[in-house]
């Protein structure tokens, strides 16, 4: 396979955006638990919940370095490696990213000094709110970066201009208000709150298991699973809504996701399991449930949903529109002052399909003497590989109906307050919750698969191929950085994994005096400030 | 009539041109001292304890400081999008370089006190020296990389290539550039050090802060006289601008020019305050850092800050990133902004997020504030770093 700047730029953005991935949706849904522990810490002036948040926070804190370090290149990368993107949508693209600086990136990373040094300079209340700013930090730049990203997938509020040659804002509402952009952004932090939830129950779990630590990892289970259970609920719900966005405006997403080349006789019926081959264009087989997906995505018993055939046909029209528009530009740019205002009148009436005849531009310099061979090729190339969105979307959902079981059963046994059960005879139980662990780091990396890799060929959808958005490096200077960020990120991720691995094995302070092994069972705590047995 | 029309096009260019230097001044003056300290660190404190004072003292607030820096992107990015495309494309490996250290940073700072063992704490110590002492360098190197020109180009479609390479960064005069941001940085990181440590540490700073504040000021003017004497040459627009004209930078005409960089004061005499005030801010520091007034130090210290960064700013006005190959293609500020609209909005932001920034850090400083010592590291040893 010969090298080339734009797969090399795709695979450092998304070995970089994956990695600091890892560490992102853990924050996001640690900084609301610590907040929340707290919180019942200074209603009940009990101090074993100061101890909780002490030591989730000591595991939060090794997470949240690598996120700040990862994140550190995801603000830069766009310029260093997508510079013709970053000069063409900057106008729009920009304000979210500069927005998220200013309300959510200080919030977060002043106030997160004060919630591991401010212990004992703060009232109980100050250092509460202190918690509370960080996980408001924390969340509100998801909000900003998934509003950046959810109009690459749905360019709302703006429009291109050929005397600038980039798109520029109509209306910041539109794209705040972006529909994508609200229910990803719902879908995302929920997927947040999930992973964050399954660590928590996953680590109390094993204590349990080993009798270590009870009176915590009790508490802890019960917040975990109740968070948990809720979140599971809404990631699953808004990764409806996600889908359901998804239909209107990026059907080519929806179609690959779900296997679907041909356009089916509204329900349409839903593949549980495809071998979708690129070569042939098919499935190789698939095994069909009637009706459900035509229900689930477009919510009626009439609405079509196009297959990928058909959505290329589609394509086809909106190239050779694009070609003409590509023309009237190329006179613009020629003579911008001179110019007729017929052309331009042209340019206005197809300037929505510009960005498809950059699709033509791998196979031919002028889009308007394309011939029909090269326009087939173009209107292929927008289709994803639909093999990978396929299992990456199936893996995600199962992921997540997992998540609302297991966040179920532990929700049933610590409300009604039978957890000892789980330690005596449920034993499984715990190792299930255990060996989950990873489960929603995959379910998440998947998500950002489906939803980055579903758009391509497009880096704004339908508006520039990700190919047209690159800069202008050397095949060498990206394999540099390539190697450099996975050396670096890998090396910095061992670390951390260790160093996780062993304060979760020192495990929190019981408050019990050094080299005294906790009892077996709950009893009153007895820690340097005496607090009323429960 | 709509809202953004309020305040005027040109107008708007114009505070973002403010801004970008307030964003870039208050990353430098915050930033900036926790890099000094970083670049000071193996060699202002011997011990394991003494380096955990040093640490300490910018430990708890470093984090937010360094959001100047990520804002500095993001604003960039949204005011001036061809700025952000081009420098950091173009800068690509000084920026890789330049991220690489960085991101070594928030690390250093969290896990260095996570295991006792020497080697692995000595290991982090200098990975906190090279996430300081490198940005600090390659920062300066690319702002004197600015001032000669940039070797980019821009066809009809703003499609920019770059026709420089990774070393070519280097060359006398950005090399002294370098070594200023380094004195000035190490210079402020040490009168931090001074105005929070106490002892052997704030002795070794006072001399360390002595030394960079000379250095200081003999690179700044040495820089000052290689610009004055055209030996730098400057870029001069040579066509009609319209300040209020649509983003194309391909529409004037410049040319380079020896001694174009000095047209400003020329014509604006008053301008001579700035690099004074660098000058005086130097000058301050050096003879106040054997002084007890530890908060005054500070204050010119920060002033050199000011003055040597805003310096550059108004010696290229207009310029913002000129092109050494193609000087009619350089970015001005009249050129390279965004929309009318989008200045707007983001000015909107700005004014209601930055006074609550300014107004919650100055609070978390206040809490924070005092000297840091081994007794105080000894007394919160499962806290601190």
């Amino acid at each position: 396979m010969e090298l080339n700047v734009v797969d090399l730029s795709r695979l450092q953005f998304a070995m970089t955006a994956l990695y600091h991935f890892l560490f992102v949706p853990l924050t996001i849904g640690l900084s609301i638990l610590l907040a929340t522990m707290e919180t019942v810490y200074v209603m009940t002036g009990r101090e074993i919940w100061k101890r909780m948040v002490k030591f989730w926070g000591t595991l939060f804190g090794i997470n949240f370095a690598l996120g700040v370090a990862t994140g550190l290149t995801m603000e830069f990368q766009f310029g260093m490696n997508w510079a013709y993107f970053s000069q063409y949508v900057g106008d729009v693209f920009g304000a979210p990213l500069a927005i998220e600086g200013l309300m959510a990136f200080f919030l977060e990373a002043t106030f997160v000094g004060l919630f591991f040094f401010g212990w004992d300079k703060l009232s109980k209340r100050q250092h509460l709110a202190a918690t509370w700013a960080v996980a408001l930090g924390t969340n509100f730049s998801a909000l900003w970066i998934l509003i950046a990203n959810g109009w690459m997938q749905n360019p709302v509020g703006s429009m291109f201009n050929p005397d600038t040659m980039r798109m520029e804002v109509t209306s910041f509402f539109d794209v705040l208000f972006n529909p994508v952009a609200q229910a990803k952004f719902v879908h995302t932090v929920s997927a947040g709150y999930v992973t964050a939830a399954m660590f928590m129950l996953g680590i109390s779990a094993w204590y349990m298991l080993k009798g270590r630590h009870i009176a915590i990892a009790k508490r802890s289970m019960t917040i975990a699973s109740a968070f948990g259970f809720a979140s599971a609920l809404s990631v699953v719900v808004l990764g409806d809504e996600s889908g359901y966005e998804a239909n209107l405006n990026q059907k080519m997403k929806m179609a690959t996701m779900e296997a679907m080349w041909h356009t089916e006789p509204a329900p349409a019926s839903f593949n549980i399991v495809a071998w979708p081959d690129m070569e042939k264009r098919e499935n190789l087989f698939a095994i069909e449930v009637p009706y459900v997906m035509g229900l689930i995505a477009t919510r009626s018993l009439t609405d079509i949903i196009p297959g990928i055939y058909d959505l290329v046909d589609h394509s086809k029209d909106r190239i050779r529109q694009g070609a003409i528009a590509w023309n009237a530009l190329q006179e613009i740019r020629a003579n911008p002052e001179t110019v007729g205002e017929d052309v331009r009148e042209t340019f206005r009436q197809n300037a929505n399909s510009l960005g498809y005849a950059y699709l033509l531009l791998p196979y031919t310099d002028n889009p308007m003497e394309a011939t029909t061979e090269q326009v087939d090729e173009a209107a292929w190339s927008t289709v994803p590989n639909v093999f990978p969105m396929f299992y990456a979307f199936r893996i995600m959902v199962a992921c997540g109906f997992f998540f609302i079981l297991l966040t179920t059963v532990f929700f049933y046994y610590s409300s009604s307050g039978k957890l000892d059960v789980l330690r005596e005879k449920r034993r499984w139980l715990l190792h299930v919750a255990v060996w989950s662990i990873p489960l929603p780091w995959i379910a998440c990396e998947m998500g950002w698969f489906v939803a980055e890799y579903g758009r391509q060929p497009w880096i704004i959808e339908s508006m520039l191929p990700t190919s047209a958005g690159v800069s202008s490096l050397s095949v060498t200077e990206v394999l540099l950085t390539l190697a450099g960020f996975v050396a670096l990120y890998s090396t910095l991720l061992v670390i951390e994994v260790a160093l996780m691995i062993k304060y979760i094995k020192i495990g929190p302070d019981d408050g019990q005096p050094a080299g005294v092994q906790p009892p077996e069972a709950e009893r009153p705590v007895t820690g340097a400030a005496p607090v009323p047995a429960e | 009539m709509v809202l953004y029309e309020l305040i005027d096009y040109s107008t708007l260019k114009i505070i973002w041109w403010v801004l970008l230097g307030v964003l870039l001044i208050g990353f430098a003056v915050t930033d900036g001292f926790d890099m000094g300290v970083g670049a000071l660190l193996p060699f202002v404190a011997e011990t394991d304890i003494e380096r955990r004072v040093v640490i300490n003292t910018i430990g708890p607030t470093w984090e937010g400081n360094q959001v100047w820096f990520i804002l500095g992107g993001g604003a960039i990015f949204a005011a001036w999008p061809p700025l952000y495309a081009i420098s950091f494309s173009g800068f690509y490996l000084a920026m890789f370089v330049v991220l690489a250290a960085m991101i070594l940073r928030p690390v250093s700072f969290k896990y260095r006190s996570k295991r006792p063992d020497p080697s692995w704490r000595t290991a982090w110590d200098w990975a906190l020296f090279t996430g300081s002492f490198v940005p600090a360098l390659v920062f300066g190197v690319a702002v004197g990389n600015v001032l000669l020109g940039v070797p980019f180009k821009l066809d009809s479609d703003l499609r920019m290539t770059y026709e420089g390479s990774f070393f070519g960064l280097f060359s006398p005069f950005t090399l002294l550039c370098g070594l200023l941001s380094v004195s000035m940085l190490v210079m402020h990181g040490s009168v931090w050090l001074v105005m929070r440590a106490s002892g052997d540490i704030a002795q070794r700073a006072r001399r360390f802060g002595s030394l960079a504040a000379i250095l200081g000021i003999v690179l700044f003017a040495l820089g000052g006289y290689l610009v004055f004497s055209g030996y730098v040459e400057g870029f001069r627009i040579t066509s009609e601008v319209d300040p209020n004209m649509a983003a194309n930078p391909l529409a004037k005409q410049a040319v380079i020019e020896g001694g174009a960089w000095m047209a400003n004061y020329t014509a604006y005499p008053i301008l001579w305050v700035v690099p004074g005030l660098g000058f005086l801010g130097l000058l301050g520091t050096l003879v106040l850092l054997q002084s007890k007034m530890e908060m005054l130090i500070f204050v010119f210290s920060k002033w050199a800050v000011v003055g040597i960064i805003a310096t550059v700013g108004v010696t290229m006005f207009p310029f913002i990133l000129p092109s050494s190959v193609q000087p009619e293609a350089s970015l001005t500020v009249w050129d390279a902004s965004s929309t009318h609209r989008t200045l707007f909005n983001m000015l909107v932001a700005t004014l209601i997020f930055l006074p609550l920034i300014l107004v919650y850090t100055a609070w978390v400083y206040k809490v924070l504030w005092g000297k840091v010592d081994e007794e105080t590291i000894e007394r919160d040893n499962h806290t601190a770093y």
